[in-house]
């Protein structure tokens, strides 16, 4: 290789001027060509002239709709609005003059001292004014819980998790209802007999009293006892008397029910779910054709029906005298109900465990039980929590048809606060959908957004 | 057995062991345990309704109805009579009612949903975030709410009974109702469908003709277009000649004479109550907004790699989105797309809450509190939706058969 000369006339000898980008590249121009201009600005040939007027136009059109709807919705609810009522003129604060008000003619606004005067029906029902406590707690509770569980740096997460789905529950239907349930002696010394009665059975496999038989499946036994042992306490715990007043499930409403729905539907699917995904995957083809017809009968209608079968149904299957309020029987309804979409979703977790970790199990020599308790579950429960936290979106949303068969949900409240005349005025609807989709859509959204974090974090980390 | 040889327990211990064994007595268990309780279901259902005097039966089908149903679809098509008509009758009329909202619930939808889900991929800002406020907005605000904001909030504001809002001279709103021109075919009409027929069937056979013959000779034949002519003109030629043999009873308007008389007059014209607007509009923008969003992930589920490889062959943007793009995606998007259709077949039961005649409204609401028959009502209404999703699951399953990627 020869050197190269240096100073021969045609080399470079300092660099070219760094020419500035492009303009349509940078900056706020660069970033409007990016984002739209170019698809409209293209005249070199006829096609192109016409799709970029057509592109313009829809532009114009659509930008027009988007602006007058933000402008509407603004206008109506803080320009427009009437936001206090100092003198307690009720209705009259939100009327125009031929209503009887002082509002001019063309008003038309919100009227949130409306909302105000019903905010306590909104979030508590008809709920004893001195018992409100009780209803804050359990929210209170509730709220630093998922906060707790939703933040990745507080330690002890995964316990605190359990507390809401195992002992919260219980601790919400005592500070709710007061407790205190009536329940024949009888029945409850019969329940903690069976439950002794199951606890000696497991020690006596324990200790191979009975052969190895039953010592093989000494962990599906030790299973049953422990769930015999938490109903004989949950039920122990409904029974007694902490003191509180009895608040009657009717004077529930708002917020509350719409809660109380969700999460009891949400909580009580979960274990029924993981059963009957379990079950559509078992090899025995008995089992699985009772999972599938119970899972598609359930998915295949609507939630209305299934409501409706609830409350006219189900005090025709259960004996002579059992009565049920109507919330445990919507509670029961919506509970099977999502049971089946919560079946599906964990299925899908269930099939994403690759075959080497069944394999890898059996080869260790687990047991059925053993391998879906300590190997699969944990690993596809935790794939599943995004499809988990969007069944429980769907359930949120159905929540609102509770109203059907008369209980007072969010929706339900302002529906019906809507008879009272005090407030009638012709803006008092729209105030009232307004404030409950909000409260609906700020709910909704978080919890949407937090599934998509989900997702994608459990992307990341595969 | 042990194929090790190792004796590892005696042989009645082995049974409890055998795999075989095991599962046929969990079998037997299960079997046991949900016929028992169905078997005791029952038991109590028909102690429970012999101590109300009520038996079971499907004979209350045959009985008179006593109650008046809102002039729509499905009354139009059964010519539903207070007291003449029976239950059937009432049924009927409900899964129509349902069908017509349903069917025109998914074509908005479908339009609407196509149309958000591209503008959500458009790399134009305004139609991009436009959409992506669509979607956020009537996705995360449950459909009872958005049904009540539609009937309660927006219908209700249009004119009173006397009065009205002109679309054109002859179409018009008002609390009522939705007014139009109702067709009233006369004498030779039949041809004119007949002709309808004849050119749709001679359309398919056209694209299908000239698609095959592209395919083996390479010779391009506008199939498409000569079908598209065959099918509009065909029947308007025969229109035509006929002498237009279709008449178009326009509504009434009144808006002199005495007070009472005022506003359109009943039973002339085509009117659409506005419940089923109310039902059919929010259906449809609920349902858009999840279709939007399968849209918009359907296409992203195609690699980028396939546009590039589709640029790189010389092929402009549209075509690619239309030959490239399009079929592939439209494999992801049908699957949940279909289940979006039974999901808005499904909620348009909540058309109860604002007394819509749909099948859950008209008899599991209103028939099912005069007769009282809640079993045998509620088990015809169950059984009507499971059978709209076993229809649904079978296209699935066809379209899944058709459409899977062919391996060679």
């Amino acid at each position: 290789m020869s050197k190269i000369e240096s100073n021969v006339e045609f080399v470079r000898k300092e660099d070219a001027p760094v020419l500035p980008p492009p303009i349509n590249q940078v900056g706020l121009i660069g970033w409007l060509w990016r984002n739209g201009i170019s698809s409209m600005i293209n005249f070199s040939t006829i096609t192109g002239s016409i799709q970029s007027v057509l592109m313009i136009l829809l532009t114009v059109v659509v930008l027009y709709l988007g602006l007058n709807g933000i402008w509407t919705l603004v206008d109506f609810a803080f320009i427009q609005a009437i936001w206090s009522d100092a003198d307690e003129l009720k209705r009259l604060a939100c009327a125009t003059t031929l209503q009887g008000g002082s509002l001019p003619e063309e008003w038309f606004g919100a009227c949130w001292p409306f909302i105000a005067a019903k905010s306590k029906l909104l979030i508590y029902g008809v709920y004893d004014i001195d018992e409100i406590w009780r209803v804050n707690l359990t929210y209170l509770i509730l709220l630093v819980g998922i906060g707790w569980v939703v933040i990745e740096k507080m330690p002890y997460r995964f316990h605190v998790g359990i507390f809401l789905l195992v002992i919260y529950p219980i601790v919400a239907f005592v500070l709710l209802t007061g407790g205190n349930l009536e329940i024949a002696n009888s029945t409850l010394i019969i329940m903690i007999l069976v439950s002794l009665l199951i606890s000696v059975f497991c020690f006596l496999i324990y200790r191979g009293f009975l052969g190895e038989g039953f010592l093989a499946a000494y962990t599906v036994f030790n299973a049953i006892r422990y769930l015999s042992i938490y109903i004989t306490m949950v039920t122990i715990i409904f029974t007694s008397d902490f003191g509180l007043v009895t608040v009657e499930t009717d004077k529930w409403g708002g917020l509350l029910v719409t809660l109380v729905v969700a999460i009891t539907g949400i909580v009580a699917s979960l274990p029924l779910g993981i059963l009957l995904a379990l079950g559509r995957r078992s090899s025995m083809p008995v089992i699985r054709l009772l999972c599938v017809l119970f899972i598609e009968f359930w998915r295949g209608v609507p939630l209305i029906t299934v409501l409706f079968m609830a409350s006219f149904m189900l005090p025709l299957f259960l004996p002579e005298g059992t009565d049920f309020n109507k919330l445990l029987r919507a509670l029961i309804g919506v509970t099977l109900f999502s049971a089946a979409y919560m079946a599906e979703v964990i299925r899908g977790g269930l099939q994403a465990i690759p075959k080497g970790q069944f394999e890898a199990a059996s080869g260790l020599g687990l047991s059925y039980y053993q391998t879906s308790r300590l190997i699969i579950l944990p690993q596809a429960l935790v794939l599943v929590i995004p499809g988990i936290v969007n069944t429980f979106i769907g359930l949120f949303k159905d929540t609102t048809l509770v109203l059907i068969i008369s209980l007072f949900d969010l929706l339900g409240m302002i529906q019906s606060s809507f008879a009272d005349p005090n407030w009638s005025t012709p803006v008092q609807s729209l105030t009232g959908y307004l404030a409950v989709a909000t409260i609906f859509w700020v709910i909704l959204f978080s919890m949407s957004r937090y599934s998509m974090f989900m997702e994608k974090k459990l992307r990341y980390e595969h | 057995m042990n194929s090790s040889g190792v004796k590892l327990s005696d042989e009645k211990e082995s049974l409890i062991y055998n795999p075989k064994i095991r599962s046929i007595f969990f079998q037997i268990l299960a079997l046991v345990i949900v016929f028992g309780s169905l078997i005791l279901l029952r038991h109590n259902t028909l102690v429970n309704l012999e101590d109300r005097g009520k038996s079971l039966g499907f004979h209350f089908l045959g009985e008179t109805s006593g109650f008046s149903i809102l002039p729509t679809f499905g009354t139009w098509v059964v010519g539903y009579e207070v007291g003449v008509s029976t239950y059937v009758d009432v049924f009927i009329i409900g899964i129509l009612n349902t069908l017509a909202v349903g069917l025109f619930g998914i074509i908005a939808a479908t339009l609407l949903g196509f149309t958000i889900g591209i503008f959500r991929l458009s790399n134009n800002f305004i139609l991009r975030s436009f959409a992506a406020t669509f979607v956020e907005i009537f996705r995360n605000i449950p459909l009872l709410l958005w049904l009540f904001i539609v009937y309660f909030a927006v219908l209700r504001n249009l004119p009173a009974k006397r009065e009205a809002l002109f679309f054109t001279e002859n179409i018009g709103i008002n609390i009522t109702g939705l007014y139009a021109p109702a067709p009233q075919p006369l004498e030779g009409f039949l041809y004119v469908l007949i002709a309808l027929i004849v050119g749709m069937v001679g359309c398919i056979f056209f694209i299908k003709w000239s698609t095959r013959r592209f395919l083996i000779t390479g010779k391009k034949f506008p199939g498409g277009w000569l079908g598209l002519i065959l099918l509009i003109c065909l029947p308007l030629a025969i229109y035509y000649i006929l002498g237009q043999p279709l008449n178009w009873e326009d509504p009434i308007f009144k808006s002199d004479g005495p007070v009472f008389r005022r506003g359109y007059q009943a039973g002339m014209g085509m009117m659409i109550v506005p419940e089923m607007i109310a039902v059919w509009a929010a259906l449809s923008l609920y349902t858009a907004a999840f279709i939007a969003e399968i849209v918009r992930s359907g296409i992203l589920a195609i690699s980028y790699g396939q546009t590039e490889a589709s640029f790189a062959l010389g092929l402009r943007p549209g075509t690619t989105l239309r030959l490239v793009i399009i079929p592939q995606a439209m494999r992801v998007i049908v699957p949940p797309l279909t289940s979006q259709y039974l999901n808005l077949l499904k909620n348009s039961s909540l058309a109860v809450a604002i007394a819509y005649p749909e099948l859950v409204s008209v008899f599991g609401g209103t028939a099912l509190n005069q007769v009282g028959k809640e079993v045998e009502m509620i088990f015809m209404l169950m059984l009507v939706y499971l059978s709209f999703s076993i229809i649904t699951s079978i296209f699935m399953n066809w379209f899944n058969s058709k459409i899977k990627l062919v391996e060679r």
